[in-house]
This record gives structure tokens, sequence and C-alpha cells, in this order.
């Protein structure tokens, strides 16, 4: 065999550990021009002659391909480096006028991971990186250099801006994600995906404790850069991409595409009162990140006509899907969310695209909380009684479930209702998530029940961490 | 093993040639002095080198439904002119627009919409941002010189205001320092270096300047609580027109304020410009006021000479700072004056407009009236003097005095009208 396609054959063998597992119908892809890993040395453009060309988007990837490959390239002369694909390297070096001593921040008085994790050593062996898209560290971190946070809160304090970020900083995004993903390891641990929605059990609850169910979660397209640092032009295209292949879409999955410039007073009077419309982020966590730029360019909301599947786009992550519906049916709600995923991850890849996934860390989001499955499986139910008792939080927390009031996160229960959900979103499979909601849920109805009838409950023993 | 070795290197020299190729296509000079080889760029903040392999349609903001200066000049012609260079601490002209896309502006009030990273940025984007000052200055052309005039001694009178009717005066302005990037850019390590060298200036003052320095993020509680009772401590920027544009940043490292022991002269360290700095007192001796205004500033530009950090400053645009809506001058000379019958006569808008003057609550820009006190400025910037700035207010504000106390007396005051200034 020629030295350059041994090159290709070894290539390509390590390719499908950078495509998620078949959660769709087709072969896994070569998925080459999407990715910005070193693929074979040629001078024509970079493509698989058999995937189509959607645009003229696609051929300036292509050549956009050849400068992420070849500014690699040209930045390390040894030609080992050229056969390296387990780590990608950075863009061009950044030149500084300071020295990392005089740029390291103030973090005296943070309290959230970043500060944590971010000694001045990591900091000066990082902050002359950038991704191939030109990302530094510095604009990582801006957001927990800017939110302290509160001593009882620790919140993650830095975002990606691409793929590639998790792999250039990945010296302080590995201990991060470790901390706050309870230990899950990114150098030495692999991340499960499962969406078998059959798998689920005992999923249909009591409609008189749950009120609704809902499962989340997030998607980015690779080849485009992550709210943080995408441009309009990006920012459109992911719009594009995903509208697209969401009006492929059918039978009780058809929907429609409210763009945020353009929806009428009218549909958005009918989107708030759905619940479902987004509005700017307000919160400085995001803002300080430049999430918020250009807004309310390329945003808007997607949902199917039966109002039981929704996707938001570009809000704080490319795709937010979300699936919900009143009742306690969350099989059913699972079932949907799945094959609502799996149909919208088939119409991408026809035209070309795939979702952001690796094998360390699951599917790729722009906050180090949300890698894996990113999913937040709930319900919003009603525990007058248990919500009283003291053991409630320990309970939960042996179930690996966290409590919410009902307006989300950082809001306050109303009337013993609470939204309940999985507190893991890494080391753990989909099916384990929900499946795991759904025996807690259980028992809390079973703990509610008892104290109804006058009875006492037990706190469960803590369930085991990664299997 | 030699051919293989061949044509690595020959693939080697070629993609370095396909990198130079691709970093002039998106503007980067490449710096080959490095060996020849490390080629490197400077930091940008939130747009990625990418945007260029986009057309200029696909990267241009939706501006629609915005006002503001810059919505009004952008075009794509601009635009797609401009879009790949960068100023050379790496400001593109993404960066310079960010916060008037962000902020689509009030169909009321105009903002300015842009901001500069550095010096270099009315350089390098005057294509967009000339036309802007020239709307904002009042037809000020790219060929014209304004002039700079501290000389305290060349205003006239101004030590009369009636105290009864002036509750305080004040003068502000603000200065940037050669040789690091502005707000909106800078990084910690300059901001930090600014810091260092403002409070080596001021320190070496004395007489009537000698003061303190009072560092956001070391102040005591005592200390912070009396710098709000004096009115003195600003706090972190809240409007989106300032975060949108990246002014918060590493809030609150590298901010303070330094104020003289007669708590007379204050200088506001890395808020919305390098140094902002002000003179007030209570009372309408404006004279007093911008004498001590003008001395301060002439001895702080001396220490930072010698440090061989002067101020930005040049012919056609002045002293050079953040808001292209502060060039010039960037001096506001105002007073607290009590107009409560002037302020609802039906020409009160018609008199500012003609004396070249404009009123705003007694919180500062966008806040309201109260109890018919206001604050009373210049309106120009860029264009006249300091000294030319501050003598409108001065006669203006008699002015108005005179007329508040004709209307006391239930009389007209259609003779009094002013002339177009």
């Amino acid at each position: 065999m020629k030295p350059f396609e041994r090159l290709r054959e070894k290539l390509s063998r390590s390719q499908r550990r950078f495509t998620p597992p078949s959660t769709c119908h087709s072969p896994p892809c070569d998925t080459g021009n999407k990715t910005l890993f070193l693929y074979f040395f040629s001078t024509t453009p970079l493509r698989t002659p058999t995937r189509k060309m959607a645009s003229s988007f696609s051929r300036m990837l292509s050549s956009k391909q050849r400068i992420g490959v070849l500014s690699f390239v040209g930045g390390s002369l040894t030609a080992g480096m050229l056969f390296q694909r387990e780590r990608v390297s950075g863009g061009a070096p950044v030149r500084r006028s300071y020295p990392a001593s005089a740029e390291y921040p103030d973090l005296r008085k943070h309290n959230n991971c970043m500060a944590s994790h971010l000694t001045p050593a990591i900091y000066a062996k990082l902050c002359d990186k950038a991704t191939p898209n030109g990302y530094t560290l510095d604009l990582a971190i801006q957001t927990g250099v800017d939110n302290p946070g509160h001593p009882f809160i620790k919140t993650v304090g830095m975002v990606a801006g691409d793929e590639e970020s998790y792999e250039v900083f990945g010296d302080l995004l590995d201990p991060v994600i470790k901390e706050r993903h309870n230990g899950y390891d990114p150098r030495t641990m692999k991340h499960p995906t499962d969406l078998d929605a059959s798998k689920i059990h005992s999923a249909n609850f009591d409609p008189r404790y749950v009120l609704s169910s809902r499962v989340r979660t997030g998607r980015s397209i690779r080849g485009l850069s992550l709210p943080p640092a995408c441009t309009r032009a990006e920012r459109r295209e992911v719009e594009r991409v995903v509208v697209d292949a969401l009006a492929g879409l059918k039978d009780d999955l058809q929907g429609k595409y409210y763009s945020l410039t353009q929806m009428t007073d009218q549909e958005q009077q009918q989107l708030i009162d759905d619940h479902f419309l987004f509005d700017k982020p307000v919160s400085p966590l995001l803002t300080c990140a430049g999430m918020a730029r250009d807004w309310p360019d390329a945003r808007g909301i997607w949902h199917n006509n039966e109002k039981t599947f929704l996707v938001w786009v570009n809000e704080e992550d490319h795709t937010r899907v979300i699936s919900m519906e009143k009742g306690g049916n969350m099989k059913r709600v699972f079932e949907r969310f799945c094959k609502g995923l799996k149909e919208v991850e088939h119409l991408i890849q026809e035209k070309g695209w795939e979702f952001m996934w690796n094998e360390r860390l699951g599917y790729i989001l722009t906050c180090p909380s949300n890698l894996g499955t990113g999913l937040r499986a709930g319900v919003h139910v009603k525990l007058p009684l248990l919500s009283k008792d003291p053991r409630l939080n320990k309970i939960l927390d042996n179930l690996r479930l966290q409590k919410r009031g009902t307006g989300g996160v950082d809001t306050a229960a109303v009337g013993g209702i609470f939204d309940i959900s999985n507190l893991d979103r890494l080391g753990l499979s989909e099916v384990h998530l929900v499946q795991t909601v759904v025996d807690g849920v259980n028992y809390l109805i079973e703990c509610e029940k008892r104290l109804e009838k006058g009875q006492d409950i037990k706190v469960p023993p803590p369930l085991k961490q990664f299997k | 093993m030699e051919r293989r070795e061949n044509r690595m290197r020959r693939f080697l020299l070629f993609s370095r040639g396909l990198i130079d190729e691709a970093l002039q296509q998106i503007g980067e000079l490449p710096d080959k002095k490095y060996g020849g080889v490390g080629i490197a760029t400077m930091t940008k903040n939130c747009h990625n080198d990418y945007k260029m392999k986009f057309s200029v349609d696909e990267e241009f903001p939706d501006l629609s439904l915005h006002n503001n200066h810059m919505a009004k000049v952008l075009t794509k012609e601009i635009y797609g002119k401009l879009r790949g260079k960068s100023t050379p601490s790496g400001f593109t002209v993404d960066d310079v627009i960010q916060t008037g896309v962000d902020n689509p502006g009030h169909p009321f009030i105009m903002t300015v919409g842009c901001v500069a990273g550095d010096e270099e940025s009315y350089e390098v984007f005057k294509d967009l941002l000339d036309p802007i000052i020239s709307d904002r200055h009042g037809g000020y052309k790219p060929t014209d010189k304004h002039k700079t005039d501290l000389n305290f001694e060349n205003l006239k009178g101004g030590d009369d205001l009636d105290p009864n009717y002036v509750l305080s005066s004040r003068v502000r302005t603000g200065r940037s320092i050669k040789g690091f990037t502005l707000p909106p850019h800078n990084s910690r390590g300059e901001r930090r270096g600014i810091e260092k060298l403002s409070i080596e200036a001021l320190a070496s003052l004395d007489g009537e300047f000698k003061g303190k320095y009072y560092p956001l993020n070391g102040m005591t509680e005592a200390e912070q609580d009396l710098l709000i009772k004096d009115h003195f401590l600003f706090d972190k920027p809240v409007s989106p027109l300032l975060t949108c544009a990246g002014m918060a940043r590493d809030w609150p490292d590298g901010r303070g304020i330094w104020h003289n022991n007669n708590k007379t002269f204050l200088v506001w360290v890395n808020e919305e410009d390098h140094l902002r700095v002000i003179s007030m007192q209570l009372g309408g001796n404006m004279k007093e006021v911008f004498k001590r205004f003008c001395t301060g500033l002439q001895k702080i530009e001396e220490i930072f000479k010698k440090h061989n950090h002067g101020f930005m400053w040049n012919e056609h645009l002045g002293y050079i700072l953040t808001c292209p809506s502060n060039l010039g001058t960037g001096l506001r000379g105002g007073v607290h004056v009590k107009l409560p019958k002037l302020s609802t006569h039906a020409k009160f808008e018609e008199i500012l407009t003609r004396l070249r003057l404009q009123k705003r609550g007694t919180g500062g820009v966008d806040t309201a009236s109260v109890g018919g006190v206001f604050d009373i400025s210049n309106a120009d910037r860029l264009g006249s003097s300091e000294v030319a700035q501050v003598q409108l207010v001065v006669d203006g504000v008699k002015l108005m005095v005179e007329m508040e106390k004709k209307l006391e007396k239930g009389e007209s005051i259609d003779g009094m009208i002013p002339a177009q200034k």
C-alpha cells in the first residue's frame, strides 16, 4: 500500500470514533470535511466524492478545512506531528504584548469551577494558544472572570467557542469537567450514548401527582463555531441548516419555524401563551460570554403542530431540543424525543452535516456542564406533604435528582409543585438517566402516598455513580 | 527513505506558501520576521477569522430596525472594504460596530453605535468613522483641524453665576494614554499597566492637588460609603451600550478612583476611558473650576509625558477617546441650575439649541430632572476649543438665570431669546 493510502486507512479507522454510534440509519459517514482534523495531504479541495455538496458554503468550508489543516501544518515543522490525529492542535500562536503573569486574572473573590482550576501555570501554558478558529483562553474564561459567583452556588465559569476548544484548552477543561460532572475523567473514561426509548419501563406516572413531563437536550452542528464565538454568517448558517432539516419532519412531528426577527405580533403572543418563547438572555453568565450578540439575528423557535416537540435555534446553543406534554406519560415524551432527534440527525446528514460528538465527551455543547447527554429529563410533580419533610433533600440526593421551582433554574417552588430532574449529564447514557428519573419520581410518589396515609417513609440508599 | 523526506519537505514548503496566501486573504499580514516560519496573529475579540470565508451579504448585520449613527452610515460597500482589515492590535470593524448592532436604539435618541479599540481605529476604519463623526459633530469634515485651548485665562467671566440658582459647577473630560489600547479592547495586563502608570502620576501631584487613590478592588467599607456619599463612586456599567462594547470585562480589576484631599478634583481610572478627569465644586464659580481643571490636566500630562506615555491626540480629531462622540475636547462643562419656570416655557428647547447647550437630569445622562433642577452643559465636543465651549456654558447659563428671574416677576422673555450661536 502506498504511504498515503496507509495513512488514509489509519485515519478512517480512527475517524469512526468521532461519529456517534448508529443513532442514524445510514452507515457511519465520512465526516472528513466537517472536522478540522488532518485528513490527507492533497492539493485538491478536501471532500469525499460520495456526499452531496449542499451549498456554496460547503465548498467554502473545504478551503476553510485546508486553512485549518495547513495552518496546523505550518505551525509545527516536525514530520512526526503530521501523523498525530489524537490531539487537535491549535491555530496560529497568539502574539501578546504582556507576559502571562501580568495578564493572569484576579480570582481571589471568585467561586466557580474555572477559578478553582486555573492556576498561573495552566494560564501561562494556554494563554498563547488559539483554536483554528482563533478562539483564545481569555475569551473562554471571560464569563467566569466577570461573574465571581455566589458562595452557595458554584457555576462553571467558562465556555467553549468551538469544538476544538475542548482539545486545545483541555488542560483547564478536563479538571473543570471532572469537578462539575462528579468525577467523570474525560482523559480516561468514555461516554455512552443510547437513544433507544423502548428500554424505558414504568414511565407512565399517576396524573394526580405528575402535572407535566419534559425532556430537553442540545445539539451543535459540526464545523460551525458555538454561540460565544460565532460570526453573524455562521449563526445564519446554523439557522439555515436546522430549519431546512426540520422542514423535512413528517406526521406528528410536522411543524413550523418562527424567526425572532420576522414573527408577527400575533404569533409572538401565541408563543408567549404557550410558554414557548425565549427572550434575549439577561443573565450576565451568558451575556459576558458573548452569546447575546447581534440579537435577535438568526434566532428562532420551531415547534410541531401538536406543540409537543420544540426546537430553539441559536439561543445558548446551536439548537435546544425539547419534547414535552401535560400529564405523566414520560415514556411517550421520551419516545418522541428520540424519534425527533434521530430524524433531525438523519436529515442533516443527508445534506452533509452532522452533530458535534466524540467518544470521551459525548455531545459537544457550549457550556461544559451540558456535555455528554446534555439531557435534562424532568417532571412537574405535586408533593405538598413531602416538600415539608426535612428528609427531602437527602432523598433527592441519593436518587441523583435535583429540584427546581416551576419557573426553571433559580426559581422557587410554588404550592408544593416541584420540577424534579436528573443531576447527571456526562458519563451515563440518555436511557440510563431517564430511567433514573422515572424510578426516582415513582419513589417520590410512593413516599407522598405513604405520607397521605400517615405512614412513614424511608430514605433510599444512594445510587451508584458510573457503571 | 530519501524520496519520502523530499516529498515531506516539498509539501511543507508548499503548505507554508498556502498559509501566506490564506492569511493574506483573511487580511492578516504575516510576520515573517519570526525565523521565517512563526506566523502569529494578535488576539481578537468575539469574531473568529473564518468570517472572511463568508461573503459580505452573509456577514452584513441586519440593521433594519436600528436608529443610530453607525446604522445610518454603514453600507455593504463600506463593510466589504473594511471587514478584512484590522488595526495593529487586532481590532476589526466587527468589533467597532458590535455595540451598535446589539443596541438598535430609540426613535427619539440617536446614539453613536460604534466605538474605537485603539488610536489606530480612527485611521484604519476612517471610511466608516469619518461620516459618523461628521454626522455627530455638526458636519466636521475629514480635512478640518481641531483647536485645543486649555489656557484658563482666556475664559471671560464665569465667576459671577448667581449661587441662588446655580447649585454646583463641574467640568469633565477624558484622556487616553498613548501606547495602550482602549477599554473595549484592552487586556487585563494593559489595564493594570494603565492603572499603575496613573497611580504613579497622580501620587506625584501636590499643593491643592495632593490626594489619594482608591482601587475598586481593595477599598474598605468605610471608604466606599464615603465615596458614595460624596457622589464620587462609579459602579460597574450596566448600560448595554457599554457592556456590549466589552468595557465591563474583568470588573473591577484595574479600576479605581483618585481624588484630592479637598474633594474638588477627581480622576476615574479605567471606566469608559483610560482616565476621566473631573473638576467640581458647589456654587457657581465656574471660572475657578475651569482653572483647577486646566492646571490639573496640564500637570498630569507632563508627568505622563515624562514616562513616554503622553495622551492620545492629533490635529484633526483632538483628544482621542473610546466613543467618537467624545472626540475633540471630550469636555462636558456644566452646572446644576434651578430653572423651574424656564424649563416649562415653550421656547426652552429652542433656547438651549441656540445657545449650543444641552440639558440632562440631575442623575446624569438619561435621567429625569428633580425639582426643576437641570444639568446644563455644552453640546459640542469637536471643532471648538475647551475655552470656547466653557465660555458658551458660562454665557448661556448667565442668560438663562436672568430669564428665570424675569419669569418669576411675571415678565416676558421674548426680547431676550438669543440668536443661534
